[in-house]
């Protein structure tokens, strides 16, 4: 029962920064709410191993594959936390994947994007990687428990991750004329995508309202991505970098760096299926899934034997 | 042949083996029955590839021409790798992985239980790293074994027939030559010979408990250790070799 005492407790404790915690009361809507991003959030990890792994084959040195192989592990371990955080919330990992294949969970959209050169491993790891911290960061002090530590402890993994991508665009950037050239162009590429992950402008979020009270969102979209551009531009600049937005100037006044208009018609393009690659990236994890279906089973078998075996004796 | 010439090879033929084979289980991320298989296949693949990546630099410092491990992995055409053939194969279906992973996941561990006790310091301390890890990689390939030998009869015969598929490609891993002659005078390689009876037990232990057959020895695949390879090996190094040879004034 939502009863209103029920409710008033409820915002009791999330205004004084207590954590709800699995067996805490809460607003079926809350319940929702959190499923839907959590789920999402680890969708994303999963999904995001994708065009990375695209590159696992051909890093072009033995460390350069170490690290890549080792972030990609982290992010299968990220969505492993995440799956288990969701999974408190009354919900089994098979319901969640389920709904990751009919469509009815998102995840990411940047992950849609095709990873074309090596370069693009480096633009993921800094600008991808980068604006998933500012949001992860700030997501640290979300009201639900297990969520706030799955982020507590992913925030130490994604800060190598970001560092590993900017090593990597450094590295072209100050290599041969070829090699600055990739990176310029995949930070062209990546550049407008990442600021769309930060999602719609304030004034166009559909579901910032209740997250906001109910403290699982922490700042807004505009406030994120502001803090993303502002970060990034100067690293760009270290390393001779151009940022593809010719109105992008620094605002004395403000203290921030003013941008030019996100493509809001893309956005949206690619959230409703029509990315370059939504299609494969999702039928890639289904047929995973599908040629996994004999093993899950034959686990299953297994460990229903060894059961009945202690049973017997 | 100098005991230089001989040690650069065998410390070649040992990268190479852990390179090419960690090279197939990282094709495997993003494709495992589940999140905890894929994140453990890329677990083996990161223990072998960092392997390969230590005994290479030994290899490069052995042969004493400047050449970096990442010159031996990234530079060599298909005829101077020295992997065995089992290595190269196709990952076939998760069955197929999984045995070949426990063929040599017992090899390796026969292999370098031996080996750290060789003679030669670097390559005793790369054994000793490499013991720690094989055990957990046997572990993963047994359990595994287990499951499918005695879970469904779907599995129970895909994994029967990956094992008798993929049987005639162990007989050369016991292969040596004038390398081993060499560095087994001088202690520091092993007698591939002494490792058969152990590793046949390991392995007629598990696949026994499986419920499965061990193949019998029938004919046997040779050639690698002549630089003679499978087709698959030309693939495996087009692609993992393609960006240093596109641009080969490039650093990464």
């Amino acid at each position: 029962m939502e009863s209103t005492n029920n409710l008033e407790k409820f915002q009791t404790i999330i205004d004084a920064d207590t954590k709800i915690e699995p067996k805490d009361w809460m607003p079926e809507d809350y319940r929702k709410h959190l499923i839907r991003q959590i789920s999402q959030h680890a969708h994303s990890e999963v999904i995001g191993m994708q065009p990375e792994g695209n590159w696992i084959t051909r890093a072009p040195s033995l460390r350069a594959k170490l690290i890549l192989l080792a972030k990609i592990q982290d992010e299968a371990g990220h969505g492993l936390y995440l799956y288990s955080a969701c999974e408190t919330l009354g919900i089994s990992r098979e319901e969640l994947i389920d709904q990751l294949h009919t469509g009815k969970a998102k995840y990411s959209s940047i992950f849609n994007y095709p990873a074309v050169t090596w370069a693009d491993i480096g633009a993921i790891g800094w600008l991808v990687d980068g604006a998933a911290i500012v949001n992860q960061i700030s997501l640290q002090r979300t009201s639900y428990g297990p969520y706030s530590r799955a982020m507590i402890r992913i925030c130490k993994e994604e800060s190598f991750h970001q560092r590993q991508g900017y090593e990597i665009m450094g590295k072209l950037a100050l290599g041969t004329p070829e090699q600055k050239e990739m990176a310029q162009d995949a930070l062209n590429r990546w550049w407008w995508p990442s600021l769309m992950m930060f999602g719609p402008h304030d004034s166009d979020s559909p579901h910032s309202g209740k997250a906001m009270t109910w403290r699982i969102k922490r700042e807004s979209n505009d406030v994120l991505r502001q803090r993303f551009i502002d970060k990034t531009v100067q690293q760009a600049e270290v390393i001779g970098l151009k940022i593809p937005d010719d109105k992008l100037k620094w605002n004395e006044a403000k203290g921030v760096y003013e941008h030019g208009e996100i493509n809001w018609e893309e956005f949206n393009q690619v959230i409703n299926g029509n990315g370059p690659l939504n299609k494969i990236r999702l039928a890639n994890h289904i047929s995973a899934h599908e040629n996994g279906a004999w093993v899950r089973e034959a686990a299953n078998a297994y460990a229903a034997k060894q059961k009945k075996e202690v049973l017997v004796a | 042949m100098t005991k230089q010439e001989a040690l650069f090879s065998y410390t070649l033929r040992l990268g190479d083996n852990a390179l090419i084979l960690g090279h197939r289980l990282s094709e495997w991320s993003s494709k495992g029955p589940l999140l905890e298989e894929d994140i453990a296949m890329t677990n083996m693949a990161l223990d072998l590839i960092g392997r390969a990546d230590a005994m290479l630099k030994y290899a490069a410092q052995v042969e004493g021409k400047g050449r970096t491990e990442d010159d031996l992995a990234y530079k060599r055409g298909e005829r101077q790798f020295l992997c065995n053939l089992i290595v190269q194969l196709p990952n076939g279906d998760f069955g197929y992985t999984i045995a070949r992973q426990l063929i040599m996941s017992a090899f390796d561990l026969c292999l370098y239980e031996e080996l750290v006790k060789s003679k030669d310091e670097t390559i005793a301390a790369i054994s000793a790293k490499a013991v720690k890890e094989v055990k957990y990689h046997l572990k993963f390939a047994t359990d595994w074994t287990l499951r499918l030998g005695d879970g469904t009869e779907e599995s129970h015969q895909r994994i029967q027939k990956s094992f008798n598929d993929i049987w005639m490609y162990t007989g050369e891993l016991f292969e040596m030559n004038e390398v081993d002659a060499i560095l087994i005078k001088e202690g520091i390689a092993v007698d591939l010979n002494s490792l058969k009876a152990r590793w046949k037990k390991i392995m007629t232990e598990v696949l026994l408990e499986a419920t499965l057959t061990v193949p019998a020895d029938a004919y046997m695949q040779t050639g690698s250790r002549k630089g003679v390879h499978t087709e698959n090996l030309g693939y495996i190094l087009a692609e993992m070799q393609y960006l240093q040879r596109a641009y080969p004034d490039a650093k990464w």
